[in-house]
């Protein structure tokens, strides 16, 4: 094993922390070893971004810079090995030099007990890096992880809109807008030097963490260590730590290893890496598929898509997991491996019971297979929940629809919530195989849908008006191939 | 030149310490090095007697130094303010799930959680009582139940030409602050005692440690400088968190600090009230009101807390901006098997103000009205029918002012139409729209609450400390009152250092609550300036002999004569001379009183007005809903800091919204709260802003009343203009087929669902 210290940038330096504890969180390290206090714990469950930093890491290519948001109450501090990591105080190395961002928040009054604040300013950081003008609607989405309870979000948006208007100190790189800023060549370089060409891995008092690059390394780890956690993104198993007070003995991370972030477009199928990011996926099946565009977008918040993973998503397995009825419906299946062997999966027959799939000892997902879109194939996906942004699904549907005509030559149809695992509807989906696609029909499939699912009550929506919203969402459905709608209410009368 | 510091729309002071992340919220003040970390171990049940409570596993924790429970109170094991029925923790029994049991203390705040974790408790169960009509059942109350009659309601409402019933629901809400609760306790010399705490009430906090650990209040400080937002949250829970980390320090002899996790803060403490209302109502075929019955019955959990004088201001606000002649209000307190509520933004004004803007809209859905109409019907009139159900006379109504202006504004009419048209060609989605009034009562119903202290000190070099008995949580008071006080002295609001709110500089302070924290602390402050500047006007006189006439305070300078001197060189001089630069303030508010047997009297000073017009969207199918317009008209008086009262309107808006749409309190059969995290709690997002939103203050309206500097209370006023979107989203439902859906508030997609459905009568 090599020495149990990790390596990353902050505030210009390199540094070296020693003896890192696999889960200590970023935020943790940031506070309490530290003393780095400008970013602050709202929730510690990554969902209302008083936490949020930056991330900057080499791109694939290593060419590049890429900033991410991310939640560092849920983030563990060793998969910062090799990063840039940018806090509030980056921003603004002492208070007589305000960052563009900063400064625009306190002239548009968009702080008031200022909690949320540092979060804000973070994220509106990126904006500022990767969006030379952005509308509301991007303003939205890019905030869509960062509660506030004061404003009424009003100034912070006009914030948003005006931070470019100041004039930026041209010499510094954190301060060029988007479309005015030079290559961070340095920053690079600085990266590029912090790079390991095999790997990392760490014991400390008992408690192990691998970070391997390649996928043999990781599949004998775990072949030798089935027990241990595999860790992606985090954003599920953060909680495990910082909510249940779990102790995880071994850690394996996903992140470092180059087969399992690689996204390849082939032919007929879209190859995606378990450990490519959902923020990394979404716009590459959203290209295939236009109807998963607002579920994407609804999909949790930029840190959390910037970390989380889609191979995290099907592996966690959650029965509300959002990503699943879709892919389900698109027919995907996983590529699975265990030790040198590898199989391929249906991701339909992937799920057994409530947290239970169908992994053996040792055995993870590799890579997920998204069949290419057909002709005349008709696919969208509806979420419905309390919130439009960052909440969890209530219920989450999804369909894929050919025509022939008017008769349905197939329909399939997925849901999450409404039984312990997702699944496809398939009594719904029988009454309409082969029938005209008219309202009559509809209706049976509606009726039908009673008989595939006894969804129960919970803190998200009760029983009863759960099975009638996914008899609506089909309805709904069924009036936009009609053209009879064609916005929901959240597009409705926004302007871009 | 004077110059007026007030009514300068000045950034929030610490604004360039928020976006920088160096404004010191409690749990990034330097720690002490033996401090110690504590969690709290919760019961997991609604109510039970506690036969063991075995911590044998919890002191055997890594970490751990010690553990702390009822039996090591050496003072009263309570943190009620009013009554003594809020166990710090439970002694022999648990009353709903969440309530503290002990707590343990670790060097690192993992271990104290892990180990909290690992408590064996032995509980005999007892019959739970989990909403308030099961309380009404079972007459179970915290407080007796109280009723305000006015003329013959009965009679009104049997003889009147129409007659309208029915039962609402309204959720709670969690304040959701986004620091949550924490204090930090460290040992002082002799038996003193330092705490650190987030409240809105340092003097309770001090009050409460005292009684809990045997001090006298001469021996304890505390000090809050800011909070991470608070809106009520933090008014009497603050204490019970402080008691902790107070008895904790005290039994290990070392600082403690008790910062709560998110999930423990949602099931420890206490939200706002949600209630069931029935009403009965007689009207005439104008929509008029000729006889109204209301009965409320509130969820309060297990102890009074703060709901008593909450539930009185539902009494006090259930007419908002309505003259109810023949009126009766019946006022339940239930005790119920879940967490005590407590204060939230507006305090029970908002669940009265919500029943009667139902009636007010049913009335209009019945008659087929506009709403509009049956509103402007029933305001207050200016010289009669302006005497409230309390037998206060409305002095100072604008409403139809407001309404008048906010019609024309808004294009209320031309959009209303606009939107019947939408709706009846629209197979899915449905619009709709709503105007609704704010009235509401500024003053502590309880009259001694009504006064305010303040100290100030001017330095030789002409620099300001200024102390007042106000906290800041994000409202901007701190930046208000030190306007107040820049405009007294004619300085730089640069030149004043507001200081943290501290027990030891300003005693006895009220809450910062009710809305009255610049109206109180403004004029306490403003006076205590005003004698230093007295002193400073009287010994230039007689150190230049020029009359006092001759001196003048100017922008940047103070004229003697024909003299003219920086402030800072008027002070030097004075100090020199030995004149006395530092002074004390004190406010009371005028003209109050009020009569608590009676439900009598003159309870608030003033009222505060506003309206707002709402346009919503509503998905038919999946009931979700979003609004899309909002404009909104309100009365700040003479705004102090135009900045920062729009931002307590634009801001108490939206969080109504959340109230009433998104942020939906659920609890199981178990009385679990399910909903006690940000990820199954949703307030409101960026996205959830309309995309048009037109806020402004009215012009011109001076407060009739003497405020400090005229200006009216802000704070808790705008929450209520948020009904105008649950109206709206009635409005859009209504006619598909319900006339007048039956919508429960929140109006979650679920909620919407089943309305329609129940109008459908499957
Ligand atoms: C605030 C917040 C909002 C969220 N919103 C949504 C949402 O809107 N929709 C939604 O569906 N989810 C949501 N989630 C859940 C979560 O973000 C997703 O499930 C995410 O895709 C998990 O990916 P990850 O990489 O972070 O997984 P991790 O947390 O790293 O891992 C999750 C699980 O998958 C296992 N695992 C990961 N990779 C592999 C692999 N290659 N092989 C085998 N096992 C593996 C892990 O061992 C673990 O059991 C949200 C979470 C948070 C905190
Ligand atoms: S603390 Fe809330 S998202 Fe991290
Ligand atoms: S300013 Fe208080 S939460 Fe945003």
């Amino acid at each position: 094993m090599s020495g149990a210290s990790i390596r990353f940038v902050l505030h210009g330096e390199v540094i070296e922390v020693d003896n890192v504890d696999p889960t200590r969180t970023v935020l943790q390290f940031l506070r309490e070893d530290l003393g780095r206090k400008g970013s602050k714990e709202g929730c510690a469950e990554g969902d209302c971004g008083a936490c949020t930093v930056v991330v900057a890491e080499l791109t694939r290519d290593g060419d590049e810079l890429a900033l991410k948001s991310i939640n560092s109450c849920i983030q563990f501090l060793p998969t910062l090995d090799g990063k840039e990591l940018l806090t509030v105080e980056s921003l603004a190395p002492d208070s007589s030099s305000l960052h563009p961002v900063q400064r625009a928040m306190i002239d548009e009054h968009g702080s008031q007990c200022g909690f949320c604040t540092p979060g804000f300013v973070m994220s509106l950081f990126v904006l500022y890096k990767t969006n030379p003008k952005p509308s509301r609607q991007e303003i939205d989405d890019a905030l869509a992880g960062n509660l506030c309870r004061c404003t009424g979000y009003r100034p912070i948006i006009a914030a948003a809109q005006s931070m470019y208007a100041e004039s930026p100190d041209d010499s510094d790189w954190l301060r060029q807008p988007c479309g005015k800023q030079d290559k961070p060549t340095e920053r690079i370089t600085r990266l590029k030097g912090l790079q390991r060409a095999d790997g990392l891995e760490f014991d400390v008092a008992g408690r192990r963490y691998y970070a391997p690059v390649d996928i043999d390394t990781f599949a004998a780890i775990y072949a030798r260590h089935p027990d241990a956690t595999i860790l992606a993104g985090g954003t599920d198993i953060g909680l495990w730590v910082t909510k249940q007070h779990r102790e995880l003995q071994t850690v394996i991370y996903t992140g470092r290893v180059e087969e399992l972030t690689n996204l390849s477009v082939m032919p007929a199928h879209i190859e995606v890496g378990a450990a490519v990011t959902l923020a990394d996926v979404m716009p590459v099946i959203i290209d295939h598929y236009p109807g998963l565009e607002e579920l994407f977008r609804r999909f949790a918040s930029p840190p959390i898509r910037n970390a989380g993973t889609l191979g995290g998503n099907i592996a966690n397995g959650s029965p509300i997991g959002d990503s699943m009825p879709a892919l389900m419906v698109l027919g995907a299946s996983l590529v699975l491996r265990q030790g040198d062997s590898v199989r391929e999966l249906a991701l339909e027959e992937f799920y057994h019971d409530y947290q239970v799939n169908d992994l053996r000892p040792g055995e993870f997902v590799a890579a997920i297979r998204i069949p290419k879109n057909e002709e005349a194939v008709i696919v969208s996906s509806q979420k419905w929940s309390k919130r439009f942004d960052q909440d969890i699904s209530a219920v989450c549907t999804a369909y894929r629809l050919e025509l022939d005509g008017e008769v349905v030559r197939s329909f399939r149809m997925a849901c999450g919530g409404l039984a312990p695992i997702i699944k496809r509807a398939r009594t719904c989906e029988a009454a309409l195989d082969g029938k005209h696609w008219n309202e009559q029909n509809l209706e049976r499939a509606c009726a039908a849908l009673a008989s595939d699912f006894t969804p129960i009550s919970d803190a998200r929506a009760s029983a009863d008006i759960r099975l009638r919203a996914v008899q609506n969402m089909l309805r709904r459905f069924y009036l936009e191939t009609r053209g009879e709608v064609d916005t929901t209410v959240y597009s409705y009368g926004r302007q871009s | 030149m004077r110059e007026r510091a007030v009514g300068r729309a000045l950034p929030h002071d610490s604004a360039h310490l928020h976006v920088t992340g160096r404004a010191a919220y409690t749990d990034d003040l330097p720690e002490p090095r033996d401090l110690l970390h504590l969690a709290v171990g919760m019961s997991e049940v609604a109510h039970a007697r506690l036969r063991g409570v075995d911590l044998g596993e919890v002191l055997a924790s890594p970490g751990v130094v010690d553990v702390c429970t009822a039996e090591h109170i050496p003072g009263a094991n309570n943190f009620g303010s009013i009554v003594a029925d809020d166990p710090i923790f439970a002694d022999d029994e648990v009353q709903f799930v969440g309530q503290p049991v002990f707590a343990v203390a670790a060097k690192h705040v993992e271990e104290a959680r892990r180990a909290a974790l690992k408590a064996s408790v032995d509980y005999e169960l007892l019959e739970a009582i989990l909403d308030p009509l099961s309380a009404v059942a079972k007459k179970s109350f915290v407080l007796p139940s109280e009723t305000i009659v006015r003329g013959d309601p009965d009679d009104a409402i049997s003889s009147a030409p129409r007659r309208l019933r029915r039962r609402l629901t309204l959720g709670g809400q969690d304040q959701f602050y986004l620091e949550g609760h924490i204090a930090m306790a460290i040992p002082q010399e002799d038996g003193r005692l330092l705490i650190y705490s987030s409240t809105q009430h340092p003097d309770e906090v001090q009050t409460v440690v005292a009684h809990a650990t045997n001090r006298l209040a001469k021996d304890i400080v505390v000090i809050c400088r800011r909070m991470g937002g608070a809106f009520g949250g933090k008014e009497s829970q603050a204490g019970l968190i402080a008691c902790i980390a107070a008895l904790a320090s005290d039994k290990t002899g070392r600082p403690c600090k008790l910062r709560l996790d998110r999930d423990d803060d949602m099931i420890m403490t206490g939200k706002r009230h949600d209630f069931v209302i029935d009403y009965d109502v007689g009207f005439d075929e104008t929509g008029r009101i000729l006889g109204i019955d209301f009965e409320f019955a509130s969820r309060c959990g297990m102890s009074a807390d703060l709901s008593g004088p909450v539930n009185d201001r539902t009494m006090f606000h259930c007419d908002n901006a309505y003259f109810l002649e023949n009126v009766r209000i019946v006022s339940h307190r239930c005790k119920t098997n879940t967490v005590s509520n407590t204060a939230f933004r507006g305090f029970g004004g908002p669940q009265g103000m919500f029943a009667i803007e139902h009636v007010v809209d049913d009335i209009a859905r019945e008659l087929g009205r506009d709403p509009l109409e049956i509103r402007r019907r029933n305001f207050y009139g200016k010289d009669e029918r302006n005497v409230t159900q309390y037998q206060q006379t409305v002095e100072d109504n604008i409403i139809d002012e407001i309404f008048d202006k906010l019609v024309v504004d808004s294009d209320y009419e031309k959009r209303r139409s606009a939107i019947r048209e939408f709706n009846a060609g629209s197979k899915v989605l449905r619009r709709g729209i709503a105007i609704t009034p704010v009235k509401f009562g500024i003053s502590f119903t309880n009259t001694l609450l009504n006064q305010a202290g303040a100290l100030v000190h001017v330095y030789k070099d002409g620099t300001v400390q200024l102390n007042h008995g106000g906290t800041e949580m994000g409202q901007g008071l701190y930046i208000k009152v030190a306007q107040v006080v820049a405009d007294e002295f004619q300085i730089g609001v640069d030149r004043i250092r507001t200081m943290e709110a501290d027990t030891s500089k300003v005693p006895n302070a009220s809450a910062t609550a009710a809305s009255s924290g610049s109206d109180m602390n403004g004029k306490a402050a403003g006076k205590a300036a005003a004698k230093i500047r007295a002193r400073l006007t009287e010994f230039a006189a007689r150190h230049f002999s020029v009359s006092e006439a001759d001196v003048e305070f100017s922008a940047g300078s103070v004229l003697v004569g024909d003299r003219s001197m920086s402030f800072a060189e008027l002070v030097q001089l004075a100090w020199a001379n030995r004149v006395s630069l530092s002074a004390t303030g004190y406010y009371r508010t005028p003209k109050i009183n009020y009569d608590r047997a009676t439900f009598s009297g003159r309870p608030f000073f003033y009222f505060a007005y506003g309206a707002a017009v709402t346009e919503v969207v509503v998905d038919t199918l999946t009931g979700e809903n979003r609004v899309l317009r909002v404009d909104i008209l309100h009365d700040c008086g003479d705004s102090l800091n135009p900045a920062v009262d729009l931002g307590q309107v634009e801001g108490g808006y939206v969080q109504g919204v959340g109230w009433l749409t998104s942020e939906e309190l659920w609890w199981n059969d178990a009385g679990e709260l399910g909903t006690h995290a940000p990820s199954t709690y949703k307030i409101p997002t960026c996205s959830d802003l309309a995309p048009d939103f037109r806020v402004e203050l009215l012009q011109n309206s001076a407060n009739r009343e003497n405020t400090i500097y005229r200006s009216k209370a802000v704070g808790e006023p705008p929450f209520m203009l948020a009904l105008s979107a649950f109206h709206a989203i009635r409005d859009a439902l209504a006619g598909s087929p319900d006339k007048a859906p039956n919508l429960q508030a929140p109006a979650t997609p679920e909620s919407v669902l089943r309305a329609i459905r129940d109008a459908s009568h499957e």
